[in-house]
């Protein structure tokens, strides 16, 4: 892809507005549509596509296979962690008013915060490492051969 | 009026990209037009006021898979080989298939019905409480995280066992390990 001048110059300015639109379908699922998958498999996306126009070791550089595997185990850990904290306050598995009991609805919005950020890290995760694990085995291929 | 125009030509568009799909034999022209496909289901879920199901359909459908698929056709073969046996019989099950498909929808109630069973049973008490447990306008993601927080679970488990499997067949975190060793 080194000569795809446009498509270089584009996935530059697209790819930080793609990370940065996946952030607002994260945080701000609870009041427009969207939330962690969508805002996860957004954030892969734009990996993905920095990933086909810069080749796959520079999007490696970035985001290391390694970091990746842990990212897409961590995600779930976040949603597990959130439970088990509502468990030890003292009210049952995912019952986020624990978190704050005089006003049950605060506690709901921590409570969603934290687990469609678990969702997203994880939805991120599997996506990006799905995508390294196809492109990484096949050898790159000549524009001419599609 | 305008949504039914809209909804007839979105579902003949859809038909259509169908029909091409199962007619080239380009495999890249295929995993572009099921992209297309994608898009196109991701419209019909706009007009059907599902945004958040339609979001998905266009991130992952049209997005994510489009590439996975381009992936697997850059690790075999560029063309589909001409069928060696006639279509008849897969023809013949497909068809019959699709006709009890069909027929098991006649059972279901109407669109947009009030007294479906979708609608009777706990979605009025999700619509109605939400704004007061939850206190989140976006009534999906008060139900998806907290209502149904176990499911979500569920679900994240899911794609994690998904992404491990994949990462085990294809990738293949040992083989992962002796390159680092080369390193």
């Amino acid at each position: 892809m080194e000569h795809h001048l446009i498509l270089r110059v584009v996935t530059k300015l697209l790819a930080s507005t793609i990370i940065l639109f996946a952030l607002y379908v994260q945080f701000h699922g609870d009041y427009s549509p969207g939330g962690g998958f969508q805002a996860g498999v957004i954030m892969a996306a734009a990996f993905i596509l920095y990933g086909l126009i810069f080749g796959l070791d520079t999007v490696q550089r970035v985001f290391p296979p390694k970091f990746v595997h842990r990212l897409l185990a961590f995600g779930l850990l976040i949603y597990l962690v959130t439970g088990i904290l509502s468990l030890l306050l003292g009210f049952n598995y995912l019952d986020y008013n624990a978190f704050d009991p005089q006003h049950p609805s605060h506690g709901q919005h921590l409570g969603i915060l934290a687990v469609e950020f678990g969702v997203g890290v994880t939805v991120t995760g599997v996506m990006v490492a799905i995508y390294y694990a196809f492109a990484g085995r096949s050898p790159p291929v000549d524009d001419e051969d599609w | 009026m305008i949504v039914t125009i809209i909804d007839l030509v979105l579902f003949c568009m859809l038909v259509m990209t169908a029909l091409v799909i199962v007619q080239t034999r380009h495999l890249f022209a295929v995993v572009m037009l099921s992209g297309v496909f994608s898009l196109l289901t991701a419209l019909l879920f706009v007009t059907l006021d599902a945004v958040d199901v339609a979001f998905t359909e266009a991130a992952v459908g049209a997005g994510i898979s489009t590439v996975l698929m381009l992936g697997t056709i850059a690790l075999t073969a560029r063309r589909e080989n001409k069928p060696t046996r006639s279509g008849i019989l897969p023809f013949f099950v497909v068809l019959v298939t699709g006709a009890a498909l069909i027929y098991g929808t006649l059972d279901m109630p109407n669109f947009g019905d009030p007294n479906a069973p979708a609608q009777v049973h706990v979605a009025p008490e999700y619509l109605t409480n939400s704004i007061h447990e939850i206190d989140i306008p976006n009534v999906v993601t008060a139900i998806l995280a907290s209502y149904r927080g176990y499911d979500t679970l569920g679900e994240v488990a899911v794609v994690f066992t998904a992404g491990i499997g994949v990462l085990l067949l294809i990738s293949g975190l040992g083989k992962g390990r002796e390159d680092m060793k080369d390193d």
